[in-house]
């Protein structure tokens, strides 16, 4: 009686470590799948526009009011130092390498990865993943290489986008609400930026856009049976996105910190 | 020919195949009956490596299918599944010539639409449903599209897994035509899961009972009626009593 929490802890952490094995086995396969002939060229620009196009609404509305908030945020901090200049350049470089990333692969995440997971999950469970296979094509190549493809390549420029509105967002609040210059902020903007800065958070957003187009076929391709599967697939999906966004975002970060 | 071998298979505690011996020999249509939830649809997934089995071999002209090369393999069979399995997001005639539009059988564009047309003609689907999408079909229109997407590449080897379930009778009439047409011109070996009686006796040339995950009978269509089999009677005349237990 006394032991069953343990016993269920015990067993959830092993579920747990089975479904990382898993999904370690089922990256191996998406690998293996890109490299080997045929390519689904229009699955692929299917999935571009789905994922990429789509997604721009969402992240350019996340990026525009997180900027704003972001310039009056670094302006109350910045005034406690007299230091309400570095808005434009904090703001800039907060972009760039953290909140365009992470709310943007976040928003594509809730997207995404649920529509991803919710469409290949009814899939499986109304036959469609047999009936490819039946057909001759091979799942992993037929819908998951298009899709894990197009968001690696499309979450890094939803985040170039979502930077330069975090940034233009910034700059209305800074200019409007703030009292600056507006020549005078773009060109803090502008002067303590780096390639780098920007070239980071690109990196991260593919990662991040690879992450969350896996996950999405994960879990659908591993959906349970009935309307109950899927949903608990598409649930699943979102969560596991997010947590591992997190988690991929902090050790990314860690990594550029020490180069 | 198609020789499966004591062939076991269970869901977790649930046995459901517990050791099927079936032989359908090349060119011939063998028909699966057997109660709901038997195990008739898994069986045949079996066969296709949809569904691993856990013990028993199953041979195709005597290779195990479960070693062979697989994308060789099932070019040369066509499935038509219980819940027609239809890709909803493409066009009825995308689907049926989903096997002619890419892959080793990829032809041009125009031949693959005409194709599916004339498939589409033979399970008694006009030209007008071809750019509607599955969503816009019946059930009944929905199966047909699926047994028009399983024959569209010609297969040596067929699977119907209740080719006229959902349909009204003139149409299981036609439908039952079209499937001794594909054995008897084409040469094809056809395995064909059916509740329905008449369908029975208009496809089959031999007929195998499933029941408690074994065959419990097999044999020509002709000595169906008289087997003094008391489980395949209670079965082909529909009755309530008998060996066989329906809850109620
Ligand atoms: N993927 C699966 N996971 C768990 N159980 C399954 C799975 N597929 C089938 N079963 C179980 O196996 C049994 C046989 O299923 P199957 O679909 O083969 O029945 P059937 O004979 O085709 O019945 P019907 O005539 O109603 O179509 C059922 O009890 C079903 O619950
Ligand atoms: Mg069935």
């Amino acid at each position: 009686m006394l032991l069953s929490p343990v016993a269920g802890l015990g067993r959830s952490t092993l579920a747990l470590l089975a479904m990382i094995g898993r999904m370690g086995l089922f990256f191996a396969q998406t690998l293996a799948a890109v490299l080997r002939p045929p390519f689904y060229l229009r699955e692929f620009g299917q999935a571009l526009w789905a994922i990429g196009y789509n997604s721009l609404p969402v992240v350019g509305m996340t990026a525009l009011f997180t900027g704003g908030a972001l310039a009056l945020q670094i302006y109350a901090g910045g005034s406690r130092f007299n230091a309400e200049e570095v808005v434009p350049s904090i703001v800039a470089i907060g972009m760039a390498r953290e909140l365009g990333p992470v709310l943007g692969g976040l928003m594509v995440a809730a997207r995404v990865a649920s529509s991803i997971a919710a469409e290949i999950g009814t899939m499986k469970v109304t036959e469609q993943i047999d009936a490819l296979v039946t057909l001759s094509t091979d799942p992993m190549k037929y819908l998951t290489v298009p899709r894990v493809l197009a968001a690696t390549i499309s979450v890094p420029v939803l985040v170039a986008v979502g930077d330069s509105i975090g940034i233009f967002g910034g700059y209305v609040v800074g200019t409007g609400r703030l009292g600056f210059n507006p020549a005078a902020y773009l060109k803090n903007t502008a002067d303590f930026l780096e390639m780098w800065d920007v070239t980071s958070g690109l990196i991260k957003g593919a990662v991040f856009g690879f992450l969350i187009a896996l996950v999405g076929c994960y879990f659908g391709m591993n959906s349970g049976r009935g309307a109950q599967g899927v949903g608990r697939a598409t649930k699943s999906a979102v969560v596991t996105a997010s947590v591992l966004i997190f988690a991929a975002n902090y050790l990314l970060t860690e990594l550029f910190f020490a180069a | 020919m198609i020789e499966l071998r004591d062939v076991h298979k269970a869901f977790g505690a649930k046995k459901v195949l517990q050791g099927v011996d079936l032989t359908v020999p090349t060119g011939e249509s063998m028909v699966i009956i057997g109660g709901s939830g038997t195990g008739k649809s898994v069986l045949l997934k079996c066969i296709l490596g949809l569904v691993r089995p856990d013990a028993g071999t199953i041979l195709l002209d005597g290779k195990d299918v479960t070693t062979e090369e697989r994308d060789d393999f099932l070019s040369h069979f066509g499935m038509l599944f219980q819940g027609a399995a239809l890709f909803d997001s493409l066009t009825v005639w995308q689907n049926v010539a989903f096997r002619l539009l890419r892959g080793s059988l990829k032809r041009p564009k125009d031949e693959a639409r005409e194709i599916a047309i004339e498939k589409l003609r033979r399970v008694g689907l006009g030209p007008d449903v071809a750019d509607l999408f599955p969503a816009e079909l019946s059930g009944g229109m929905q199966k047909r599209v699926g047994l028009a997407r399983a024959i569209a590449a010609e297969p040596q080897i067929i699977f119907f897994d209740e080719p006229t379930t959902g349909l009204d009778p003139i149409m299981a009439g036609v439908i039952n035509e079209l499937i001794r047409e594909i054995v008897v011109e084409m040469g094809a070996t056809a395995m064909t899961i059916t509740h329905d009686m008449t369908s029975v006796r208009a496809i089959a040339d031999d007929v195998a009972m499933l029941h408690d995950g074994v065959i419990k009978w097999s044999g020509p269509v002709g000595e169906m009626d008289n087997s003094g089999d008391p489980y395949l009677d209670q079965f082909i005349n529909g009755r309530a009593e008998g060996p066989i237990e329906a809850v109620r």
